[in-house]
């Protein structure tokens, strides 16, 4: 699966009611690689990122996931893209393993409590996986939205100020993920770190 | 499509499991649905002492107590998914159709569950004798998917809105307006006793009104979940 893989975004426009976020951007993402999109506040990053998971329509333009030479559907999106994001919550009322077990049902993926604790291990909550997230701080949060958006194994990871509310372990872990992730897939990220900006293998900014 | 719908139904149980465990464990709609209920019956059953009431008012009054509780409580499980962000998880995991289906299952269950607890009540407490018990359960049974059934989608609606409150209700009141009809004077016949010929048109509205609400959600789901 290494060529024919990458994400095309294409004239792409935003606008909401007079406010144009962005206007005729276009970017290719290649393979095994990683796209760092920068910008002000507001700028439209996060929104950006979420066009491109399928969460937010374009106003005009289009964003092709391409897996194998083929474009994606929505459904087909949904099952090979992971996404980190402070927009993103997970169930309070749940445990860690809980919430696992109930995204790996609605996926339609096999759940085995063993592999969900060694990923919540290798996200650095070992042991905490019966615990509800309601009592999770908010760095526990952050890494269990990596346990969620490596859960399915996506080959595209779309990644929101990754290293938000996290400590150094934290920061390394991501390092560690956006490392693997470059080596089999596609990685997209929103920041204005500049320890985040150096993964990029190109860059694009919003005005 | 029959294996679509299959592959929807089952996708669908784990929306309905997760919504039954963080209901077990918060009771936020049940509660909601409870208190107006039984709060509802029993002033009415203190206000009219040891009366019985007529069988039309009665047919009414369940149906308007079984209203507002749905409406007071059914639309949680998708406004509580806007309110805590957890909808931006549960989009990008599961396609529309299995979110639907799981939360008309747990709405169902809910309001199942709700009558299980009201109804008995109901005839106990305002003194009533049901002459035709299966009809009348048939009714009650098929009033309920209803509700569940256009509460739904109506939820999903109202969970985008700033005003969430009071709108589902007026949302709501005009397209149940039919079914409501159709469950009173079904109800006030299973409690009076007619001949089974009367009942049938009523079944019938109840059993179509179910059918076109349930495949007309499922059609629109889709536009309002990724709205």
């Amino acid at each position: 699966m290494g060529s024919g893989n990458s994400v095309n975004i294409k004239n792409l426009c935003k606008s909401y009611g007079y406010r144009k976020l962005f206007a005729g951007l276009n970017i290719t993402v290649p393979d095994k690689s990683v796209l760092v999109v920068l910008g002000h506040n507001g700028a439209g990053k996060s929104t950006l990122l979420r066009i491109i998971s399928g969460l937010v329509p374009a106003t005009s333009g289009r964003v092709e996931v391409v897996l194998g030479g083929r474009v994606l559907s929505a459904s087909e999106r949904r099952m090979r893209m992971g996404l980190v994001s402070p927009d993103l919550e997970l169930y309070a009322e749940l445990t860690a393993l809980e919430n696992l077990e109930f995204f790996a049902g609605v996926r339609g993926i096999p759940f085995s409590r063993e592999a969900a604790g060694e990923l919540l291990e290798s996200v650095g909550l070992k042991g905490r996986g019966r615990d509800y997230v309601g009592t999770y701080s908010s760095g526990m949060k952050q890494r269990l939205k990596f346990a969620y958006a490596l859960l399915h194994d996506p080959y595209f990871l779309v990644l929101d100020e990754p290293t938000s509310n996290l400590d150094e372990q934290g920061i390394a872990m991501v390092d560690g993920v956006i490392r693997r992730q470059r080596e089999k897939g596609i990685v997209i990220l929103a920041t204005n770190e500049p320890r985040e900006v150096s993964y990029a293998d190109q860059t694009v900014s919003l005005a | 499509m029959p294996t679509r719908l299959s592959a929807w139904l089952k996708a669908g149980i784990p929306v309905l499991q997760k919504d039954l465990r963080v209901e077990f464990r918060t009771r936020y709609a049940y509660s909601a649905l409870v208190m107006f209920a039984v709060t509802t019956l029993v002033t009415v059953s203190f206000s009219i002492g040891g009366a019985t009431l007529e069988v039309d008012i009665a047919a009414s009054l369940l149906w308007i107590i079984l209203f507002f509780s749905a409406m007071a409580g059914l639309s949680r499980s998708f406004v509580q998914e806007e309110e805590a962000g957890t909808v931006v998880a549960l989009k990008l995991a599961a396609d529309p159709e299995p979110v639907y289906f799981g939360k008309l299952f747990f709405n169902v269950v809910l309001l199942f569950s709700l009558a299980a607890l009201v109804v008995p009540l109901f005839l106990v407490l305002l003194n009533l004798t049901v002459a035709m018990p299966l009809y009348f359960l048939l009714v009650v049974a098929m009033g309920c998917l209803g509700l569940a059934g256009v509460t739904t989608i109506l939820a999903a609606i109202v969970s985008k809105a700033g005003a969430k409150g009071s709108l589902l209700t007026v949302l709501a009141f005009p397209v149940l307006l039919p079914l409501l009809i159709g469950a009173i004077n079904a109800t006030r016949s299973a409690l009076a006793g007619v001949p089974a010929a009367y009942l049938r048109p009523d079944l019938n509205l109840l059993f179509f009104y179910n059918g076109i609400a349930v495949i007309a959600s499922l059609l629109l789901f889709e536009y309002v979940w990724n709205e």
